[in-house]
């Protein structure tokens, strides 16, 4: 009887964990659904565009250039760096040889956004759009260019372009800017730990800098090297030329000025 | 075999206590607080990226500590609620919350996921020792009737209190009165809906340079709106439209809505219209002369204007214009309706009693005078206590609007007068599990046909049913269900609908495991009693 009763109850528990395993399948399986949810929505939106519009062809870089804001684009292009993954989207910083993308909140996968790796290529479909000055592209999905080159570019040195309207049209671009004197780090919440804000002279002009934490966060050591900067500091900084009501530079690097 | 069935129970044991929910013991108030023994307590706090802000919070620990010197306060600053949100629901799950956290009360629905995980504050406020404007406390806490009365009722969640108001605000209408009047229109002290659209569309004719007449410029986007939820959920309200029940059914899905977003939409396709997901934020459009009506909340007013003593565009993009704050716009300007929001403070349990009345203690040092006097002075945000309204202080604060562009900056002032002014006028959406999703969804509809509307798209009926069953699905909106309401009718409790068919398994095999565990033990003592 004793043995009867322990088997009872010990396939009970494996029972249990059985539904213990089934619980996280569930997940998953919601968790697709929602992914799904999502490409078939951008199916949905792409139909209804489809019914006016030809569907769009992949761009050159001179082309998305001069598309119009709101215009859908196509683009092929090479992941330079990406923004922490959250809630099945990714921003990423991109680049060809002719110019450079920021692909805001694109649609990706966990799993994906780990392939996202410097020199991959993608194929990305999105808007044009522009948010306080920052050419970017919006609601896009994308997906991995088989079998294609890598690249990754070699930062420009962009130093003799502050302070010209030459400047912008590197937007986006991987860049060094050298022999910058610190004006002033100010942390954005009064504190380590969220975005630092970065004020950088050149030749008696002030330019700002930010180090994003979505891009390179606290336990970065960029974040620990750039918290340590006084002001009077000569450094050499390499980032991406974002833009925010100006140019707004996301710092990845920083160094003594050589 | 007698070691087998511990082993049993041991792993059932375990099982059970491995759900995923942080569950504590009701707390009871000690009878004493303990001064001899020493706390440590963390408050989360957020700050609108303002240094002032900062340091009151600053001031306010340092206050605190120096009447209580055996609690530490820790204070962690946020920029963002959702931050706060996210942070908080990742640290449930170990029980590491903090002992304070500013919040909003949608998100206390959500961290009310496991029992007693936020401290149920009824019993506290009403202590005669340590309640509020207790006999037990070292300074001057409001009596309960001093809290403004709806501000307090927004804090409840099933027809008891899980929150405190700590700061109100609500939004505004920044106008650009100069270039209202300049394209022949005059300002009503209320504006309507008919009113914006109508004098947004004047504003974009250009003219022969190929300019917005109005402002010289290449760029003009007349109406801009920060937070896209609000809007939504304000047109309802002041059309009598349905959003949700009290106890969580979504009614948002309706005609009126379709018939909002399609007018929406119609104005962002002429252009007149924009939102801060497409466009950045409105202040910034507003002191640029690049736009007209700027709604953003009153807690932000110290960015807005031409005089705005914190500007996020250089210098030298600035225009000098005429600031006028408004109620947002409405559709019956007899009957003005504007949504309340601003900080709430909560308390997480936690196993020592005596820690959690020192977070008790705190919070209520978060209402006195002195606090929100200071705190609500570095935006527009408003008190909640009616002691503070009507303090010397304050009174004297709200009468020098306009003598400086810093402490007595005149929009900033405008703003908290425009909410002192509209208390009664002001209202909430239902609070409950999901709430918070719900509001998500709201300013999504709109995002998205004003995305669409740039971008050449039609949006017509079958266009938003489309887009209600994509909100719907993306913010699982039709999964939930089964919220109760609260007696009182002013709050409403958490629920979690129907248990997914694997957790009914996972239960009732636990049961029967527990069963057939007891079956052997009564066996067995039965067995012994015979031999």
């Amino acid at each position: 009887m004793k043995k009867i009763i322990a088997m009872l109850a010990a396939l009970t528990l494996v029972f249990a964990f059985a539904a213990c395993g089934d619980v996280a399948e569930t997940t998953v399986a919601e968790t697709t659904v929602a992914e799904t949810t999502v490409a078939e929505t951008t199916a949905a939106e792409t139909t209804v565009a489809e019914t006016t519009e030809a569907p769009v062809a992949v761009m050159s870089y001179a082309e998305y250039d001069a598309a119009e804001l709101d215009a859908e684009v196509v683009i092929e292009c090479y992941v330079q760096a990406t923004q922490s993954w959250w809630d099945n989207k990714i921003t990423v910083y991109a680049q060809d040889k002719d110019g450079a993308y920021f692909l805001y909140e694109m649609a990706c996968s966990e799993e994906d956004a780990a392939k996202l790796v410097p020199g991959t290529k993608i194929r990305v479909n999105g808007f044009k759009g522009a948010w306080a000055g920052e050419v970017e592209v919006m609601d896009a999905t994308f997906e991995f260019v088989e079998g294609a080159d890598t690249y990754v570019a070699e930062a420009m040195d962009a130093t003799a372009l502050l302070g010209t309207d030459e400047l912008i049209k590197h937007q986006n671009k991987y860049a060094s800017f050298k022999g910058m004197t610190v004006e002033a780090i100010e942390f954005k919440n009064g504190e380590p730990g969220d975005d630092i804000y970065v004020t950088l002279s050149k030749d008696g002009a002030s330019y700002s800098f930010c180090v994003e934490r979505y891009l390179t966060g606290p336990d970065t050591e960029v974040y620990a090297a750039v918290s340590a900067l006084k002001a009077g500091d000569v450094v050499d900084v390499t980032g991406f030329i974002y833009w925010y009501e100006g140019v707004n530079t996301h710092i990845t690097a920083v160094a003594a000025a050589q | 075999m007698k070691k087998f069935v511990l082993c049993l129970l041991l792993i059932c044991i375990t099982l059970c206590s491995c759900h995923g929910r942080v569950e504590h013991a009701l707390f009871e108030i000690p009878e004493d607080f303990d001064e001899g023994k020493q706390y440590e307590i963390t408050f989360w706090a957020k700050n609108e990226n303002n240094e002032h802000q900062r340091a009151i919070y600053a001031d306010a620990v340092r206050g605190f500590e120096e009447l209580y010197p055996n609690i530490k306060v820790t204070l962690s600053s946020y920029t963002d609620y959702g931050m706060i949100r996210n942070d908080v629901l990742t640290n449930l799950a170990t029980n590491t919350t903090p002992n304070v956290c500013i919040t909003y009360p949608d998100h206390v629905a959500e961290y009310m996921q496991g029992e007693n995980v936020i401290v149920q504050l009824d019993s506290l406020m009403s202590d005669p020792r340590y309640g509020l404007s207790g006999s037990e406390l070292k300074f001057k806490s409001p009596a309960k009737d001093e809290i403004i009365p709806s501000f307090l009722d927004e804090c409840i969640i099933d027809g008891h209190y899980y929150a405190m108001p700590y700061m109100r605000s609500t939004e505004a209408c920044y106008v650009n009165k100069t270039y209202v009047e300049k394209l022949g229109f005059t300002l009503p002290k209320v504006l309507t809906w008919d009113f914006v659209w109508e004098v947004s569309n004047a504003a974009l004719e250009k003219g022969g340079d190929g300019k917005y007449k109005v402002n010289g410029k290449d760029v003009l986007i007349p109406f801009v709106y920060k937070s896209t939820d609000n809007m939504m959920i304000q047109m309802i309200r002041q059309r009598g439209g349905e959003y949700s029940t009290s106890n969580g059914d979504v009614l948002l899905f309706n005609d009126t809505t379709k018939e909002l977003l399609s007018t929406i939409y119609s104005n962002a396709r002429t252009g007149a219209f924009s939102t801060f997901e497409r466009s950045g934020y409105p202040a910034n459009l507003l002191n640029a002369g690049e736009c007209i009506f700027a709604v953003d909340s009153t807690a932000g007013a110290t960015w807005m204007g031409a005089y705005a003593p914190l500007i996020d565009i250089s210098e030298d993009k600035l225009v000098e214009f005429e600031t006028a704050v408004l109620p947002v716009p409405q559709f019956d300007a007899d009957n003005v309706q504007m949504i309340s929001q601003g900080p709430s403070v909560c308390i997480f349990n936690k196993d020592d009693a005596g820690e959690v009345l020192a977070s008790w203690l705190f919070v209520q040092y978060l209402l006195t005078n002195e606090v929100q006097i200071a705190y609500s002075s570095t935006e527009g945000y408003l008190p909640v206590t009616s002691a503070a309204h009507e303090s010397e202080e304050y009174r004297d604060y709200l009468a020098r609007a306009g003598e400086d562009n810093n402490t007595y900056y005149d929009v900033k002032i405008a703003a908290a007068k425009l909410l002192l002014a509209n208390t009664e006028n002001t209202f909430v959406t239902p609070v409950f599990s999901g709430s918070a999703s719900l509001r998500d969804a709201s300013g999504e509809m709109i995002n998205d046909v004003t995305k669409a509307a740039y971008r050449n798209k039609n949006v017509d009926s079958a266009y938003i049913d489309n887009l209600y069953d994509k909100v719907s699905s993306l913010y699982r909106l039709d999964q939930m269900q089964g919220v109760s309401i609260s007696e009182d009718g002013a709050g409403v409790k958490t629920g979690f609908g129907t248990l997914p068919t694997a957790s009914v398994v996972l239960i009732i095999s636990l049961a029967v495991a527990w069963l057939l565990i007891g079956a052997y033990f009564v066996t067995d003592m039965l067995k012994k009693q015979r031999k």
